[in-house]
């Protein structure tokens, strides 16, 4: 639990401690009538280790990416990187029902760049 | 050889937990010239101190080396033990082992190492330390107050009620400040015009105040007791003494489009103005960026219409020196500029607004006579949306860092008085805390919500959108609701972050007072000297030094006065024997030293010597003025044949000191 939270951090180099609950990132996402879960949770979530939750949410998707929340933080925190982090967590966990280390060498043919496989590696697996 | 003490103290557990003080106390036992050494738990209490005034009679010490906190903190203190117990005050060292040893370390055996080193280098110090005599200074029995707002104001009267002289300095052509801007003050809404102009008047009335008004300090030379400033009174082009004041020049002035600076560019006045009506002193000015007569020789309007005579174009800036015993800074502060805040629309909509301007529209003497109506198109606004903390307690580089204190209280403030002149309209405040630490302070904010019925929010706006029709859409969130709100507002008012002055920060550099990365005056002791800069003779009065509300201002204001007051009742100062000497058989006349004095203190003189052969020299060597040095080590730096020496610093004292380190 704690590890994946580590993960999240590291990943983002968001400091979650810096938010002071001010709730403007939230009051500036256009897609907050969209989320389960919103900019300001997001935070608060992280920090609370409840990334299953999170990364179970829709919500994930649900963020355009236009970095309102990052401009407008009073204090730099930046949730628009922290969502992202999540989502990149959300993408390989569902990555590793696609491709397996033991499939690959059944997928392997001349013709394949090995540029290829390693890609396929950072895309599907942890 | 010395008979030296070592006293080292725990300083309850903020040097004990870090630092083994007995294993201190013992190690240094056994350093050339100890004969006591001890420790105690506070060496700074009365039973510290005479366990010290005891061992120097006891054991006859002739030094003393304590192990303590910085001797910015108790120095003085213990000098006065050992001078209550006969010994020369400046036969006293202090290894400091508290914010050079358990303060940052962890390691105990290693602090505790550290400490012995540095008590160690103490020792050797005391060594060479031979005793001192401290002389006097006169004191200039006369303050200058730098700032005329409510706090220079508030100083400037006490400190001329105790009887002594003292001069204002304002930059702008009134006195007043920032106070004389405001409506009503909170908590008990009287207005502030009543409270504060009278003591302006008291001010220009008192026989010991002295105003210079539209005037700056130009420079500052000297020392505590003994300051000389230069004062620049700006050309006013209106000769001070004979202007009435009776405002004629203001009506007949035919160059109106002037953005008037005491509404905060609300409405325009003449070139030539009086700020407000109940200014002081009541003098016109002419501002010479507009004025067409000072710019292109063409008008003299004002001076036909002058019955005194009083307008002067060939005016220029006059310079004065005068000497102070005491400084005090009240510089004051200023809302911060919101131009990196794109997202409130400050410069996108004349109706959204800040604060101070909101002050100015409700003000019966502002623009609209007291009537709350929008800027851009003179109608009553029905929805209004307060925005808390704009660029206050922001991380984000484009805001301060800090709280600025008075803004939840008054928009508590501008939120009732709106609600009690205009019930029909809705007021919303959008906050993130509410902080009312004062006397009657949440009562106050309380009262806003439960009796006015204001609608405060937990949430912060995120986007003020001005729309075609004229009204803004407010987008903010509701934390506690977990709603995104989007309210149509008439009018928005930003509670805008406020910072010291941009004066303050060049007049600490000539007053050599320090600053925090904020530019607010750092005090001498955040807890215990408060109102007092680490450079002796200044004295910080009101927001220059930290955000300030009213009450807290004329409180710290009168605490400043006391100071100064306590500095001028004295007829004599004692000098700093540590100042510098000139060994005259090394001086080789160069004037290094006098080029790099920052006092003045260093003169040359020719001098006869005896030569060999009974022959007579005539050499140029340096001489210290041993009232004017204050101490500072730059000329024993400079000097570059070694003949500049700091009594109490020696040369050969530092190197004692770094022997003992390097052992």
């Amino acid at each position: 639990m704690d590890n994946r939270k580590e993960q999240i951090l590291r990943e983002s180099g968001v400091n979650v401690r810096k938010c002071m609950k001010c709730g403007k990132c939230s009051g500036t996402c256009p897609s907050y009538d969209e989320m389960e879960y919103h900019p300001h949770q997001f935070v608060y979530m992280v920090e609370n280790g409840e990334i299953d939750k999170l990364m179970a949410s829709p919500s994930v998707f649900k963020c355009l990416t236009c970095f309102a929340c990052v401009e407008r933080c009073p204090r730099g925190v930046e949730p628009a990187k922290l969502i992202e982090a999540v989502r990149l967590e959300a993408v390989k966990r569902q990555g590793m029902n696609h491709l397996k280390s033991d499939q690959i060498p059944a997928l392997l043919d001349d013709e394949m760049p090995q540029q290829a496989i390693v890609t396929a590696f950072r895309k599907y697996s942890k | 050889m010395q008979r030296i003490g070592v006293f080292v103290c725990h300083c309850g557990t903020n040097i004990a937990a870090t630092v083994d003080v007995k294993a201190v106390a013992e190690a240094l036992k056994f350093e050339p010239g100890v004969v006591v050494s001890t420790e105690y738990q506070y060496m700074c209490s009365e039973a510290g101190q005479s366990l010290i005034k005891d061992a120097i009679r006891d054991h006859r010490l002739t030094g003393v080396v304590i192990c303590s906190c910085s001797p910015r903190m108790h120095e003085a203190t213990f000098r006065k033990t050992a001078a209550a117990a006969g010994l020369n005050p400046y036969m006293v060292e202090i290894a400091n082992i508290r914010e050079q040893v358990s303060w940052i370390h962890k390691d105990v055996a290693e602090a505790t190492e550290k400490a012995i080193i540095l008590g160690r280098a103490a020792i050797a110090k005391v060594h060479l330390n031979a005793p001192l005599t401290a002389g006097e200074s006169p004191v200039t029995k006369r303050a200058l107050v730098i700032g005329g707002g409510i706090a220079g104001i508030q100083t400037a009267l006490d400190i001329a009620d105790a009887g002594f002289e003292v001069d204002i300095v304002e930059k702008e052509p009134t006195i007043g400040g920032k106070m004389t801007q405001l409506d009503k003050t909170f908590p008990t809404l009287d207005c502030a015009a009543c409270i504060l102009t009278p003591k302006m008047v008291d001010c220009a009335q008192h026989e010991k105040v002295r105003i210079f008004s539209y005037s700056e300090v130009e420079d500052v030379k000297g020392f505590v007791g003994n300051f000389s400033v230069t004062i620049k009174k700006k050309a006013r082009y209106v000769d001070e003494l004979k202007c009435t004041g009776c405002g004629l020049c203001t009506e007949k002035c035919p160059q109106k489009k002037v953005p008037n600076a005491f509404n905060l560019g609300l409405d325009n006045r003449r070139a030539i103005y009086i700020p407000f009506a109940q200014a002081v002193p009541k003098v016109a000015t002419i501002d010479a960026d507009y004025c067409t007569m000072l710019k292109s020789g063409k008008c003299g309007v004002c001076s036909k219409v002058c019955t005194a005579g009083a307008i002067d174009y060939q005016q220029k800036d006059t310079f004065v020196e005068e000497k102070y015993g005491a400084i005090v800074v009240a510089t004051g502060f200023n809302p911060i500029k919101l131009d990196a805040y794109e997202e409130y629309g400050y410069s996108q909509s004349k109706d959204v607004i800040t604060s101070l301007e909101l002050e100015r529209l409700m003000n019966a003497a502002g623009p609209n006579g007291g009537t709350l109506l929008r800027p851009s198109d003179k109608t009553h606004p029905h929805t209004i949306v307060f925005v808390q903390c704009v660029g206050s307690r922001c991380d984000d580089g484009k805001g301060k860092s800090y709280c600025s204190k008075i803004c939840c209280m008054y928009t508590a403030k501008h939120a009732m008085l709106i609600r009690e002149k205009y019930p029909d309209t809705e007021v919303y405040v959008f906050y993130i805390d509410v902080r009312t630490p004062g006397k009657n302070f949440d009562e106050f904010y309380r009262r806003a919500v439960e009796e006015y019925g204001v609608h405060y929010v937990k949430g912060m706006v995120g986007k003020v959108l001005p729309e075609p029709d004229g009204t803004l859409t407010v987008r903010a969130s509701d934390l506690i609701e977990g709603k995104q709100l989007r309210l149509s507002a008439d009018l928005v008012v930003l509670a805008a972050a406020i910072e010291p002055d941009k004066t303050a920060r060049p007049l600490a550099t000539k007053l050599t007072a320090s600053m925090d990365t904020n530019d607010f005056f750092t005090e001498a002791h955040p807890k215990l000297r408060p109102v007092e800069s680490p450079t002796a003779g200044i004295f910080l009065s009101g927001a220059c030094q930290g955000p300030k509300d009213i009450p807290e201002t004329v409180s710290q204001a009168s605490a400043a006065a006391a100071k100064v007051i306590g500095l001028l009742a004295k007829d004599k100062l004692t000098c700093n024997p540590c100042v510098a000497h000139s060994d005259e058989m090394l001086c080789n006349g160069c004037s290094s030293c006098e080029k790099v004095c920052p006092y003045g203190a260093i003169t040359y003189s020719d001098k006869e010597f005896r030569g060999p052969n009974r022959t007579t020299l005539i050499r140029r060597v340096a001489s210290v003025n041993e009232a004017v040095c204050q101490g500072c080590g730059a000329c024993t730096v400079a000097c570059p044949s070694g003949a500049m020496d700091l009594k109490g610093f020696s040369n050969s004292q530092i190197m004692a000191e770094v022997d003992a380190i390097c052992k």
